[in-house]
């Protein structure tokens, strides 16, 4: 069975582009061989700044032969119908055969398709893949149409078994395949032969090329690991940048260099950020100082004098940039961080929201309520809101986007600033994903929640929510930020109210420019009151209340106040159930059932995410055991007898069972158990401990079990039977009390 | 399709020689291109930012008339000024620019070629092409290359043209780029642009780059920062942005000889004085995030429209 080389050689690969490019390649050559007949034992892709390569070995030398019958229409059907089928089988008339079936005598067409050399399907598959290829941008050049990442010079493609090697003949736009393809730019540019896969990659390295880019990224971190062991440093891993320095040599050879003495005074992350960014070297660290002291570049040839010149003009570059990072660390030292917040009033945030400075106004009110909360400082949060921001405006992380936060928490520090306010300015966008740190210092999570609370109510009252896939301002993230920052940090936020308090602060900016004299102040008054009532319903009506009587436009009807409130329950309603939603996913991935945060998404107090999730975390557990699979089917009984008896008599069976009535023992226990465990319940959930409630409420079990087993409900007696129902109702009152048990599955 | 070993490229016949000076590697790359087949054409007479700018690239990238012209083009960058001070950083400089159309197959053998020509050792350097894709917003134009970069320096944009001014290019033309300041201290060790002997060190009369342009660096950035008459750099804007569309709107037969003549070069030379009278602005500080997109919107309206005057000339491939 031969084995198949293909190397499409061309210009300079994007390194960001290889990987996949050479998965792309194996998958769509093996898919299209495959999908002909070609079956093969394995294939390999493999990708240089120069070319993508594939190895097929064991492939069929040829697709099998196939034969297939088609069922036409019947001999006597017009001719119409016959011609179609014709046409659809790809069949002469003459090659029809006919089959009497019981309808009648059919045609039916014998389709043959002899087996194809491989040759021929491989030119084929080839040449559409070539043309197809799934490139994020592609380009012509030249005088041609053809496109590909950069200019096409060469298609290798040769099959090899025990006779010999042999050329898959394909033309691709002038392009001509062969058994030849090039060495190393410099260092090796003939044209070389080849006689399989074996004889390409033993080649190409004479020729100093490694064709497997994890060879050469083993190889890179190896003697970059070496040259820095010696010296008693140490690499700093960068698994990013080490894939993208593989694709941009085809043979490394790692050069190690000095950082001068200038740059002592700068952040590491500085000097990393800039050597990495711009000139794609690694970072070599000092152990026992944590100082960056040297650099590793891997260039791309070995020259006559060691890379000497190589590693001069790399550290000479290098010393350029530093100085413009080392200008712009000693510009933004002098400006002290109110500057900074104050630039912001000119930069924009989103253009309907407003300006950073604005932003900054809303979160840093929005921290000052939640601080108490969360056992924080409220001073302190107001401040470490107000520059949490700050360096967004410094000239450092204009140059490197990637260093907000890092760069507030230096300058906070130099300028003196409480610790736990210097670190709120890098901690506050954490976290940023499913695996980031959640922030544990209460001043940090204060400015992390109003941080991403003001950016959804921000986004909702501009209804620019997440849809399908497109979640363009990572809101998404930004509420599983909120949920992790909740659960990690055991805080007990009620959301209800300070979603309520930002969608309004955000209604207020909003209309602004446009409201009336006294409507901004009248939205104002109710974002006082939401502080007092807690929810913004009863803060509204207070406000208008206060106007009765009096005839003011700017609580009347159709003023901004009405509108608003009309418009602010439902947003804020809706803007819960995405925090729902969103917990449910993080909930789901941790191991709870859909159904169990359903039953307790149900009960009062829901937007209180942590409490939320005790309960759900102690139903599950509940669930889990025999007691509570039990309590659930018995619970289910009694409330289906209950709703059917209520649908039927028409009233509510919800009070006054008593035992004077009770005429069986199990019927006696039952009062007596219910008697003995709802104080027990009460007392657990006003302590909030779910655990012990559930625990009493499983002492209910037994009873339950004898009661169905041994009462009729639906007694003679009317009265009995009445005060048997009204007994089913303490049941699921107390079942009720702990989660909606209706809700749960089982 | 063979590689072409970058030794067959041809040289001039005196080079390649070590430069000693600025002027040297201006002449060397002028040679080297002469030689290799471009026609040397002298700097456009109307204020850039790039060389891209000039007609010769812009207007000659359309169409389907084979090209090829190299040439240097002093451009500005209004916001880049520092009085001279910074050792990089230049608010006028000098680009070398190329322009083959279509691109030829060994364009990257041929730009390697002009590196040894101006004294780089390939056997001592090492030359990379790392991804970098060109978008230049205010010409409505595109394309996929790389920088070039010698030990980690960059040197030179490498651009297969797709799309200018809206218009498909096919042909595609290959255009190079060399920054001639920086790439000129690289070659001949300087650290600081001001001290870069501009002609021979040993001439009678020698100069450093310093010595002509230190002066006029100073003065531009005080104007361009400070002085500069904003009102009438907007009216300017406007008056060239108006006179680009009235010619464009001209009958394509000129009432006079009776002729048809497409005014697409007068047309083009208002959409680039538009485009640097906005660069002035810029530099004013006068232009706010917002409107910056709008700005750069209408000189993007306006070399668009002239690129596709150009299309209807003869030179732009028109034919009756």
């Amino acid at each position: 069975m031969p084995d198949l080389l293909i190397e499409l050689f061309s210009e300079e690969i994007p390194a960001r582009m290889q990987t996949r490019a050479a998965d792309d390649l194996k998958k769509r050559i093996t898919d299209g061989l495959v999908d002909a007949g070609l079956t093969y034992e394995s294939a390999a892709g493999f990708a240089t700044p120069r070319r993508l390569a594939l190895t097929i070995e064991g492939l069929l030398a040829a697709s099998p032969a196939t034969r297939e019958e088609r069922k036409g229409p019947r001999v006597d059907a017009p001719d119409k119908a016959i011609e179609g089928f014709l046409r659809g089988a790809g069949v002469a008339r003459d090659q029809l055969i006919e089959r009497d079936e019981k309808k009648g005598t059919v045609f039916y067409a014998v389709i043959e398709k002899p087996g194809r050399p491989a040759a021929d399907i491989i030119a084929e598959v080839l040449e559409t893949t070539i043309r197809n290829f799934p490139w994020p941008k592609s380009m012509r050049w030249g005088a041609g149409s053809l496109k590909w990442v950069r200019p096409l010079h060469s298609i290798l493609c040769i099959l090899t078994d025990e006779g010999g090697t042999d050329i898959v003949p394909l033309d691709v736009d002038g392009i001509q395949s062969a058994d030849t393809t090039f060495g190393h730019r410099f260092m090796a540019p003939a044209p070389i032969t080849v006689a399989g896969f074996d004889d390409y990659t033993a080649k190409l390295k004479r020729a100093n090329v490694i064709i497997d880019s994890v060879e050469r990224a083993d190889h890179i971190w190896a003697d970059a690991t070496n040259q820095a062991f010696a010296c008693g440093l140490e690499v700093v891993e960068d698994r990013a940048l080490l894939s993208e320095v593989a694709g941009l040599v085809e043979w490394p050879v790692v050069l190690m260099g000095d950082i001068a003495d200038d740059f002592a005074g700068l952040p590491a992350e500085v000097l990393q950020t800039s050597m990495r960014e711009h000139q794609k070297f690694f970072s070599v660290r000092n152990p026992k100082t944590d100082r960056i002291e040297k650099f590793i570049t891997v260039a791309n040839r070995t020259t006559a004098d060691d890379g000497a010149t190589i590693l001069a003009g790399n550290q000479k570059v290098l010393f350029a940039r530093l100085s413009d990072a080392k200008f712009f660390w000693e510009n933004d030292l002098r400006v002290s961080l109110d500057d900074m917040v104050a630039k912001l009033e000119n930069v924009t945030f989103h253009n309907k929201l407003g300006t950073q400075a604005a932003r900054i106004d809303r979160i840093a009110a929005l921290a000052g309520e939640i601080a108490p909360i969360v056992g924080a400082d409220a001073d302190l949060a107001q401040q470490a809101a107000r520059i949490a921001k700050a360096d967004l405006s410094s000239e450092m992380v204009y140059e490197f986007p990637e260093l907000q936060g890092l760069m507030g928490r230096y300058y906070a520090q130099a300028a003196g600033l409480p610790q736990e306010v210097a670190n709120a300015c890098e901690a506050h966008y954490s976290p940023l994903g499913p695996s980031d740190d959640v922030p544990s210092e209460p001043v940090s999570v204060v400015v992390a929640l109003a941080d991403k609370i003001d950016t959804l109510a921000g986004f909702w009252v501009i209804d620019e929510k997440p849809t399908g896939s497109k979640d363009p301002f990572a809101l998404r993230r930004a509420a599983l930020g909120v949920i992790r920052l909740l659960l990690d940090n055991n805080a007990r936020l009620p959301l209800d109210r300070f979603l309520d308090a930002q969608l309004l602060r955000h209604k207020i900016a909003l209309n602004r420019p446009n409201a009336k004299t006294g409507e901004i102040d009248a939205l104002k008054a109710t974002l006082d009151e939401i502080a007092d009532h807690g929810v913004f319903g009863a803060a509204l009506r207070s406000v208008i209340e206060k106007f009765d009587g009096v005839d003011d436009p700017a609580t009347s009807e159709g003023s901004l106040l009405r509108t608003v409130g009309d418009a602010l329950p439902d947003l804020s309603t809706d803007l819960l159930a995405f925090f729902h939603d969103r917990l449910k996913v993080h909930l789901k991935s941790a191991g709870i059932r859909q159904d169990i945060i359903d039953a307790c998404l149900a009960m009062d107090g829901s937007d209180d995410l942590t409490l939320l999730v005790k309960r759900a975390e102690a139903l599950q557990s509940f669930m889990q055991t025999d007691d509570g699979e039990n309590l659930l089917q018995g619970f289910k009984r009694a409330n289906n007898i209950l709703t059917q008896a209520e649908e039927k008599d028409g009233v509510e069976y919800s009070y006054g069972a008593d035992i004077k009535y009770a005429e069986d023992d199990a019927e006696k226990s039952l009062f007596a158990a219910l008697d003995a465990a709802d104080p027990q319940i009460e007392t657990a959930m006003d302590s909030e401990d779910f655990t012990a409630a559930m625990t009493a409420m499983a002492s209910l079990r037994a009873p339950i079990d004898a009661f169905f087993e041994n009462v009729q409900v639906n007694a003679d007696s009317p009265m009995i039977r009445r005060n048997r129902l009204n007994l089913l109702s303490r049941i699921r009152t107390t079942c009720l009390s702990v989660a909606d048990l209706t809700r749960v599955e089982g | 399709m063979s590689e072409t070993p970058i030794s067959s490229i041809a040289q001039p016949a005196t080079g390649p020689a070590k430069p000693r000076c600025f002027q040297e590697i201006i002449l060397a790359l002028q040679s080297y291109w002469a030689v290799n087949g471009c026609a040397i054409l002298q700097p456009y007479d109307i204020e850039v930012g790039a060389g891209t700018f000039h007609p010769a690239t812009t207007l000659r990238s359309l169409g389907p008339t084979p090209w090829a012209a190299a040439y240097v083009q002093p451009s500005r960058r209004p916001t880049d000024g520092r009085y001279g001070e910074n050792p990089n950083r230049l608010q006028h400089y000098y680009q070398y620019q190329v322009l083959i159309k279509p691109s030829p197959p060994n364009l990257q053998d041929l730009y390697l070629g002009s590196l040894a020509a101006i004294g780089i050792d390939m056997d001592l350097h090492d030359i990379r092409f790392v991804e970098d894709d060109w978008e230049s917003p205010t010409l409505g134009a595109w394309g996929l290359g790389w920088e070039v970069w010698c030990d980690g320096m960059e040197v030179s944009q490498f651009t297969y043209f797709q799309q200018v001014g809206g218009q498909d290019c096919a042909p595609v033309s290959g255009e190079l780029t060399y920054g001639l300041e920086r790439l000129a201290m690289y070659v001949l060790g300087v650290d600081h642009v001001m001290d870069m002997p501009f002609n021979a060190p040993d001439a009678p009369i020698p100069l450093t780059y310093g010595d002509i342009f230190r002066q006029t660096e100073q003065e531009y950035s005080r104007w361009n920062f400070d002085v500069a008459n904003t009102d009438i750099l907007l009216k300017h804007f406007e008056d060239a942005e108006s006179e680009c569309e009235t010619i464009l709107a001209q009958d394509y037969i000129d009432p006079k000889t009776g002729r048809r003549i497409v005014m697409a070069h007068p047309a083009y030379d208002q959409a680039i004085k538009a485009s640097h009278l906005f660069n002035l602005l810029d530099a004013r500080g006068v232009i706010s995030v917002t409107e910056r997109q709008a700005y750069i919107g209408r000189v993007r309206n306006l070399t668009r429209k002239c690129a596709e005057a150009f299309v209807l000339t003869q030179a732009g491939g028109y034919t009756s």
